[in-house]
């Protein structure tokens, strides 16, 4: 008699920490969708405004050809992108191309006083900032779920119901925190 | 960093309730001996919880609305302010919350507070001043460090007993007019009335105003600061934003500024009497935040 409330208990334990975790892992997972939609939606507002960009700047910096197709190129690969790690290289691609535009732009006074080209620069640096914080969002989302889906005992939840590790969107790294530092002297003009 | 940010949400909440309980007996109590003196205790109890539960619902739905008048706050879109709103719309990003409703007031003097009851409907303010003092990285820190007084509830806690200090205050304001009104215009046969409304009316005062000095310094205690500027390194992952942003406002308080209200300088996220009380060590143990260069030094440590 003993024994079996014992056993009993245990079982009731055992089936809430199931619930529990999977809730977890659900819910984590959720946050990591929801985390990729934001990075799509901000990747899709920058590459919107590269035409844009490509057509402001143009009349000015004729001699800066190859900076502008290379705008125009990350559009192209992230446009053609079906997977996270295509879409992060064009990402990586565009966030160098436009922060080199960007820097060169400093030596074109006429350009740097355009309206059209003011708006443009505070809109596409702010874009930036916020993409290279949906990208850390949604890493930390995915190294969580990760974390939860190798560690014991989580990994046998996790077994059972299917789930699964992620991709990380490009790499954390200090090279990628450090883009919108660099944006700064640019962009600090409010 | 989760579990201690959740018991500190649900502590907050607990201590709202609390402050509203307080509230609502000290209400009921004042309601009765008016009652007592009108010659019916249950009409002034009834009266006074009517008055309470219109204050109850002032505070909670419409205190942000209230803290910002009183501070003179005025509300801005996308297209008049880009780089603040992009820099609120990047941390309301990097903190997974939605987006607050951004204020801004006219002056010089750099400052920033948050208020509202839930992150769905929660405001930030800055001043002008600040925008102009502070790069991108700086603003996010002071932003982030705003976004996480929202996240842990602290600005259900401090909007609404702002604005219940607020309307005591304002009635014992008009109870007094009315005292001096009425010995001024009557006196003579109705003078022995008077000095009993006096009498009432300085037992409540005396009975409220070291409650509320204690009110304040629950609701806005120094562990929450430092609370807020770690979540805020947390969701910037870049601590030295808020340090530096810290370090460039705390010196431009000045006195007399038109942001130096008492009922709301716990709000702020530098006190805005640091210029009326610079060089005064005693102060120190009666600020509602911890010294800037400590905080300063607690985030570079990170």
């Amino acid at each position: 008699m003993e024994t079996t409330h014992i056993l009993l208990a245990v079982l009731i334990l055992v089936v809430l920490y199931v619930i529990y975790s999977f809730n977890r892992l659900i819910s984590m997972r959720n946050m990591a969708d929801k985390a990729y939609s934001n990075i799509d939606t901000l990747l899709q507002k920058r590459f919107d405004l590269v035409p844009n960009l490509v057509n402001t700047v143009k009349g000015y910096m004729e001699h800066e050809r190859e900076l502008l197709e290379a705008v125009t190129r990350a559009r192209t690969e992230w446009l053609n992108a079906s997977n996270i790690k295509e879409n992060a290289g064009a990402d990586q691609t565009a966030e160098r191309a436009i922060k080199s535009l960007f820097a060169v732009s400093e030596n074109y006074p006429d350009l740097k006083a355009n309206q059209n080209f003011m708006m443009l620069q505070e809109e596409l640096t702010g874009i930036e900032n916020k993409i290279a914080y949906a990208r850390q969002r949604y890493n930390r989302t995915v190294m969580a779920i990760n974390t939860a889906v190798q560690r014991f005992p989580t990994n046998l939840i996790a077994r059972l119901f299917k789930f699964q590790t992620r991709e990380y969107f490009a790499v954390e790294s200090d090279q990628a925190r450090s883009a919108p530092q660099i944006n700064m002297q640019g962009g600090d003009n409010k | 960093m989760m579990d201690p940010i959740y018991g500190r949400i649900a502590s907050n909440k607990r201590k709202t309730f609390f402050l509203f309980l307080l509230y609502a007996v000290l209400f009921v109590l004042i309601g009765y001996f008016i009652g007592i003196y009108i010659g019916d205790p249950i009409v002034g109890i009834i009266l006074a919880a009517l008055i309470f539960i219109i204050l109850f619902l002032i505070s909670y739905f419409s205190g942000q609305s209230v803290v910002t008048k009183m501070a003179g706050a005025r509300e801005v879109s996308k297209q008049q302010e880009p780089f603040l709103y992009n820099t609120v719309e990047a941390m309301s990003i990097a903190s997974g919350k939605p987006m607050p409703k951004i204020f801004i007031i006219e002056t010089e003097v750099p400052n920033a507070f948050a208020a509202g009851r839930n992150p769905q409907n929660s405001i930030i303010a800055v001043t002008r001043g600040l925008m102009n003092r502070l790069n991108r990285q700086e603003l996010e820190g002071v932003i982030a460090h705003e976004m996480a007084h929202i996240h842990n509830y602290d600005v259900l806690l401090a909007t609404v007993a702002i604005v219940l200090a607020g309307t005591i205050v304002f009635v014992s304001v008009i109870a007094r007019r009315m005292i001096f009104f009425g010995g001024m215009g009557r006196g003579g046969r109705r003078g022995g009335q008077g000095q009993i409304i006096m009498l009432i009316v300085l037992i409540v005062v005396a009975i409220l105003a070291p409650i509320f000095a204690q009110l304040l310094k629950f609701a806005i205690s120094r562990q929450r600061e430092y609370m807020a500027d770690a979540t805020a390194a947390n969701f910037t992952g870049y601590p030295e934003g808020l340090a530096s942003a810290l370090e460039k406002i705390t010196d431009q308080q000045v006195k007399n500024s038109p942001i130096e209200n008492k009922a709301l300088e716990g709000l702020y996220i530098v006190n805005p009497a640091l210029g009326a009380r610079s060089g005064n060590r005693a102060s120190v143990l009666f600020a509602t935040h911890p010294p800037a260069e400590e905080r300063v030094k607690r985030l570079r440590a990170m």
